[in-house]
């Protein structure tokens, strides 16, 4: 295996690994399941070719499942490469990285489904997936 | 905490606008060289209050901040309910004319926000000599669209709080948190609509691609200053847009977005005092 693949494996991992934290870190954050508390629904967040479903339910966060999925019914993904979730999930994300709508009007993420669940609840899902920012940084994005 | 006051002073100015009676919110303080504030869409005047309380600043201007019609204390025009807001160039470049010559400035220096930086440049190819100074704060000829405006004014939708969710990633990580949420509740408290309608100026009707080349900087000058963080106007629009425009000055602000001058006031104002030192001091 060459070394930039290695690599890319590597990202790959930490931010899956990141993403799983969302049930623990969600349930942590009493304002941010208040604000999400009309939000039921499950959507991806796709790290390269590796979709993970996370089922909201109620503002929590119930479970992330890592895929592949088959026909699952996810209402909207959200979708980037691992070392652009990687920068996005930096504590101080540089310009460009710091914003999931940001990073979409440059092609570095997709956003794509049934918007009205994500657009009914922007600053909720925005929030949510910045959430691993707050991980111990060597754990999460070395 | 001991009450006090502001010095700021907020008074309703009733102007024809493009043949419309409006009666318009205007707040000012300070003495001194007119200095006019424009603010970003679907948003209002309060987005200038610390500039209006910088004494660094208020005792060489005279600092003034109005909140467009539709918006903040400025109340939509009679008839509003049978129609949907369209902020226009022509409009938006005539309030502005309209404004100063209202309120008897001469030679003001008019500053103006994401819209208001983009009309400034209007302002400046056709009107540059009635202005001491203009400044585009977040300014550029032509922006890539970045979403589809529907989604700001629909009812399975909350407007105030799309329109804010929209928007929160346009301001820079390093901005204080209450700063950033202070920006936020303007767009969240604004009338239905109101955001998607300055947005017809800013996406469909005010394009100045082909007009900035007419700016003569010699007879007014422009300084234009972007955020690193404001990805709906990136500092490469402005540092394109000013690569057509002979002798306009451009800063990058760092730590700065979408917002600066209310979502980091500290931050901003080491970038805007120093412009402001050189108009002055240009006479």
């Amino acid at each position: 295996m060459t070394q930039p693949a290695a690599s890319a494996q590597s990202a790959a991992g930490q931010v899956l690994a990141a993403f799983e934290e969302l049930p623990r870190l969600a349930v942590a954050d009493l304002d941010l399941v208040r604000r999400g508390r009309f939000l039921t629904c499950d959507f991806e967040i796709g790290v390269g070719s590796t979709p993970l479903a996370v089922a909201i339910a109620a503002g929590r966060v119930a479970s992330v499942t890592r895929g592949p999925f088959l026909l699952k019914p996810l209402a909207f993904s959200v979708r980037a490469e691992p070392d652009v979730w990687q920068r996005f999930l930096e504590p101080m994300p540089a310009p460009g990285f710091y914003d999931l709508l940001g990073m979409s009007k440059v092609g570095r993420a997709r956003i794509e489904g049934n918007l009205v669940p994500l657009m009914g609840n922007l600053q909720y899902i925005k929030d949510l997936i910045a959430l691993p920012r707050t991980l111990d940084r060597s754990k999460a994005h070395s | 905490m001991t009450p006090r006051f502001e010095p700021i002073i907020g008074r309703y100015l009733h102007l024809e606008l493009s043949g419309r009676p409006q009666r318009l919110y205007v707040e000012e303080a300070g003495q001194g060289i007119p200095l006019v504030c424009l603010h970003t869409a679907g948003a209002d005047a309060r987005q200038f209050r610390h500039l209006l309380n910088d004494e660094a600043i208020t005792q060489h201007y005279r600092v003034i901040a109005f909140d467009m019609p539709w918006h903040g204390k400025s109340l939509p025009p009679e008839g509003f309910e049978r129609e949907e807001y369209r902020l226009t160039t022509a409009a938006y470049t005539g309030m502005v004319i309209d404004l100063c010559e209202a309120m008897a400035l001469e030679k003001p220096v008019v500053m103006g926000c994401s819209i208001g930086g983009r009309v400034v440049l209007n302002l400046a190819a056709e009107h540059g000599p009635r202005f001491r100074a203009l400044i585009g704060l977040e300014s550029a000829d032509y922006q890539q669209p970045w979403y589809d405006t529907e989604w700001l004014h629909r009812p399975d939708v909350h407007g105030g709080e799309v329109c804010a969710a929209l928007v929160s990633g346009m301001m820079a990580p390093q901005s204080p948190a209450a700063s950033r949420h202070e920006t936020l509740w303007m767009y969240k408290s604004a009338g239905p609509g109101v955001f998607k309608g300055d947005l017809y100026f800013y996406r469909v009707d005010g394009d100045l691609r082909d007009v900035v080349a007419k700016i003569d900087t010699s007879k007014c000058p422009l300084y234009l200053l972007t955020g690193e963080y404001d990805f709906s106007c990136t500092p490469e629009d402005t540092l394109r847009t000013a690569s057509r425009i002979s002798g306009a000055e451009v800063t990058i602000m760092k730590q700065l977005g979408h917002f600066p001058m209310s979502e980091n006031p500290a931050q901003f104002r080491r970038y805007i005092i120093p412009v402001l030192e050189r108009i002055r001091s240009r006479g």
